[in-house]
């Protein structure tokens, strides 16, 4: 008997289960939202955002999801506001191909300021509507009229919005380019306010249902058998190898290899016992010459931004030249919970779950893999473990439909910790150098940043998927870092500009984007030069600021005001004086303009370094942070919490470590990251403006910790730090050099 | 072949059926038993998020054979800590606190300060930090965590 049976005959037993067992209760949920298959999707269409029943339920549908940050509470609270419903009457469904919009891949800091925006726009057009055959109705004017929780009022008489719409659709456009009126924000009652997440009950109580906790009845489960090093062929494969395991068994296709069984355990013991014969390969560059390899990198192109006048020209005129190299290192994802995915061939159609943050792209690429019209394609977005960019939850998808289709049956397939660590995408390693020149009296006259960064080929955002690249099934790939050119431009006005990105042919590992990405290493590259620029010039970092920020930059001026004095901060150049004693103290700042167009962040980092370690601790810091109107104030600060840490762990300590053949940080201990006793404490001031459209969150701030980090430690020791992670070894290194 | 074993979870004694004794615990949790708080995170007892108690004492399911399991070994999931009609301090204090981001790792981190308060009513910040050490959180909610676990030791 396997386990599968097992459970089911608990089920049917003697009752003696402590908890009911409701993952069942999870798939119908999740099947039940196929009865709107008719509903429309295209992004102009009410209907397609929202829906309301004849009790007044209203159904959100967004093509935005929840990686974890809270994002779905903002959501309905913006449409409870619009919609005049209450938060209770709101069921928000997320990032299923078959019913939600496809607005987009979950990222950049965007769900509200794009998603949640058009959520809006439809509830306002459907309130509007509403109103108006209310109107008609009660034989009155829409103005004469007011709405609470979704009963409209007219004078003694009322109708409630289940009366009027109860599962009729609304049949009307809506035009995000010329948006319908909203409400004043002074009438709303949740947006602005702290309203409590609401799956942070269920995750506290361990009802709440993560992909890695969805099952669907018959399925298999899965463990993918990755090549041992990259670039490696399969070449024989010992299926008697995991005989002794009850209902185990071998998919092979190409290079890819993985095992099934009947229940979980079982399918990890074949996938440990499993013998395979691999070739050896060797592609990856000498680790200890990475950075010589990224700079001798064939460059596909060369893509310039922020040119003002004529830099070179100016340079070469300067009565005083400065110039900087730094690095970032290779980043992992490093979600908690390996990837996970389930999927399901039934009738020739594919149905996928996953926690992929772009299910609409998914979809198009398993339809790509399979041969099949996207149409019978289904992607439907189940929460997973958080993942900060595009980590290994699409390719957990590819790998269970590749598996569903081989073996008749739905597949679970669930990641190791070493596949997770060495098969997620990776942030790319990033080389900038920086040029100033300054005329005689100190001015900053030329200002270049120069890149070498990995290309993103045209067309899209497919970051290949590895069943795909493993089989050679068909695959529409591209590399994909993401974004990475912005904030190479300088958010400070000179009189001669120029960023050149050096988009490089290729980088090491398969890359992706990671929370803030390019616009971390862009803004640590700007920001630490900044910083040494004022040291140069013998003035304070935020005074040399203030001088080149455009006047026109009110928000940004204030962000720095404020941040003075929230930290009590003392004007005066880097690095402090007379400093003795083993533990050296100090702080630095930066500041960015997210994207150079939208959310101001500045932060102020106190560190400490120890002189003989070579050990920095950062007990604090202080944000400023204006991302114009606050859906959720809590939920902000949640996010720059979160930016903050785990931007300083990617700062002091991650790095993905590898051989000529193979990724060395495969777990925990070999890619640690920051612990509770290494956590800082954060001091916040938010800026808000009710009336500014409300910008993104889940980044701006973490793309100024690296740079405020390495400005404090010159602060406190008069040593530069450029090398990204900021590790006891490197702190040492610089302080023997400066010695 | 499979073999029976008895389980004493959250209250009460149940039976499953396994092929190997050598599985750990968390599959029986959640394979056999329909459990969803203990999590899958490493398989390596580094990250936390599988924790349960044995016995009162933080356990790392992902680990631990069942053949190490008794079948009087009273094992506790943060199901049996409470639920929503009668939440324990720290979940309360969790939820009170936001102090959730993905929520992956969660459950361990209520298991482990659950644990911490039971032996220590009072615990400083570093004894707090120190305690929860050997939780990993990529989020970043390290900070609520730790104000979540002071307000859960007010509730004693």
């Amino acid at each position: 008997m396997n386990m599968h049976a097992s459970r089911r005959d608990i089920l049917k037993g003697t009752g003696s289960l402590i908890v009911s067992f409701s993952f069942a209760g999870a798939i119908s949920e999740t099947l039940a939202q196929g009865a709107a298959a008719t509903k429309p999707l295209a992004l102009t269409e009410v209907d397609s955002f929202l829906a309301i029943d004849a009790k007044g339920k209203v159904t959100v549908y967004s093509g935005k999801v929840d990686l974890g940050t809270g994002v779905r509470t903002a959501l309905m609270q913006m449409v409870a506001d619009e919609l005049d419903v209450s938060m209770q009457n709101i069921n928000l469904i997320e990032g299923d191909t078959a019913t939600t919009p496809a607005q987009g891949t979950t990222w950049g800091s965007l769900t509200i300021q794009l998603g949640g925006i058009q959520l809006r726009n439809a509830a306002a057009v459907a309130r509007q509507a509403l109103l108006e055959e209310a109107g008609k109705r009660l034989n009155t004017k829409p103005e004469n009229l007011r709405v609470s929780n979704g009963i409209i009022f007219g004078g003694p008489r009322r109708l409630t919005y289940g009366e009027l719409i109860g599962g009729k659709q609304f049949n009307l456009k809506v035009d995000h380019t010329k948006p319908p009126k909203r409400k004043d924000p002074k009438e709303y009652r949740v947006v602005g306010k702290s309203v409590p997440r609401v799956d942070i009950p269920a995750k506290l109580t361990g009802t709440f249902t993560f992909i890695h906790d969805f099952r669907v009845p018959g399925m298999l489960h899965g463990r993918v058998v990755r090549p041992p090093v990259f670039g490696a062929k399969l070449q024989s494969v010992d299926e008697s190898s995991i005989k002794h395991i009850p209902n185990a068994r071998v998919v092979r296709q190409g290079d890819f290899l993985a095992v099934v069984a009947e229940t979980e355990w079982n399918a990890i013991r074949a996938a440990r016992a499993l013998q395979a014969n691999w070739s050896k390969a060797e592609t990856l560059p000498d680790p200890d010459k990475l950075w010589e390899y990224v700079r001798t990198s064939k460059i596909a192109k060369d893509e310039e931004y922020g040119k003002v006048g004529d830099s070179a020209a100016a340079m070469a005129g300067a009565a005083r030249k400065v110039n900087a190299t730094y690095d970032f290192a290779i980043h992992t994802h490093g979600s908690i919970g390996p990837s996970c995915a389930v999927a399901e061939f039934k009738d020739g159609k594919l149905t996928s779950w996953s926690a992929s943050q772009a299910t609409h792209n998914l979809r198009n690429q398993l339809a790509k893999m399979f041969g099949l019209p996207p149409a019978d394609v289904r992607c439907i977005y189940l929460e997973g473990s958080g993942c900060y960019g595009r980590n290994g939850h699409e390719d957990a998808a590819a790998d269970a439909a590749l598996l569903a289709k081989a073996t008749g049956r739905p597949v679970r397939v669930q990641w190791s910790r070493g596949d997770e660590h060495i098969w997620d995408p990776k942030g790319p390693p990033t080389l900038i150098d920086m040029r100033a020149g300054l005329d005689p009296s100190g001015n900053i006259i030329a200002w270049e940043h120069e890149s070498w960064i990995p290309q993103q080929t045209p067309g899209g955002f497919h970051v290949p998927l590895i069943a795909a690249s493993l089989t050679g099934m068909p695959a529409d790939d591209h590399i994909a870092p993401g974004n990475i050119f912005q904030n190479a431009a300088p958010g400070y006005k000179f009189p001669n500009a120029r960023s050149v990105c050096h988009r490089l042919e290729t980088t090491p590992f398969r890359p992706s984007w990671i929370r803030t990405p390019g616009r971390m290493q862009n803004t640590y590259a700007n920001e630490c030069f900044m910083d040494e620029l004022a040291a140069q010039l013998n003035i304070d970092p935020i005074e040399l600021r203030l001088k080149y920020l455009d006047p026109k930059e009110e928000r940004g001026i204030e962000v720095l005001k404020r941040l003075k004095t929230l930290a009590k901060w003392e004007t005066r150049p880097s690095p402090r004086r007379n400093v003795s004693g083993n533990i050296v103290r100090g702080r630095g700042m930066s500041y960015v303009k997210y994207e150079n167009s939208r959310t101001y962040v500045a932060t102020v980092c106190d560190v400490e370094v120890n002189r003989t370690t070579g050990e920095i601790r950062v007990p604090r810091f202080y944000v400023v942070h204006d991302c114009g109107q606050i859906i959720n104030p809590d939920g902000l600060r949640n996010q720059i919490e979160g930016n903050v840490i785990q931007t300083l762990s990617r700062t002091l300590i991650e790095e993905v470590k590898f051989d000529r053949s193979r990724i060395t940080s495969v777990d925990w201990e070999t890619y640690p990251i920051l612990t509770f006793p290494q956590v800082p404490e954060i001091i916040m001031d938010l800026v808000d403006r009710p009336n500014a459209p409300p910008w993104g969150a889940g980044e701006p701030a973490a793309a100024v910790i690296p740079s405020a980090v390495s400005n404090a430690v010159f602060d406190a020791t008069g040593i530069r730090v450029r090398s990204v992670p900021f590790t006891p070894d490197k702190v040492k290194a610089a302080m023997k050099g400066a010695a | 072949m499979a073999l029976s074993k008895s389980l004493n979870v959250n209250g009460r004694q149940v039976s499953i059926q396994i092929d190997d004794p050598e599985m750990p615990l968390l599959y029986a949790l959640r394979e056999n038993l329909g459990l969803k708080s203990p999590r899958f995170g490493c398989g390596l007892e580094q990250c936390g998020a599988c924790t349960v108690h044995i016995n009162g004492r933080v356990v790392r399911s992902c680990v631990k054979p069942l053949k190490e399991v008794r079948p009087n070994d009273r094992i506790v999931t943060l199901e049996g800590l409470g639920n929503l009609q009668n939440l324990h301090r720290v979940q309360r204090a969790f939820i009170e606190e936001q102090a959730v981001q993905c929520g992956y790792c969660i459950t361990g981190m209520a298991m482990e300060a659950a644990a911490l308060l039971a032996r220590n009513p009072n615990p400083t910040d570093a004894q707090i930090k120190q305690a929860l050490s050997h939780n990993l959180c990529k989020c970043g909610t390290h900070a609520r965590i730790i104000r979540a676990v002071k307000r859960a030791a007010r509730y004693a």
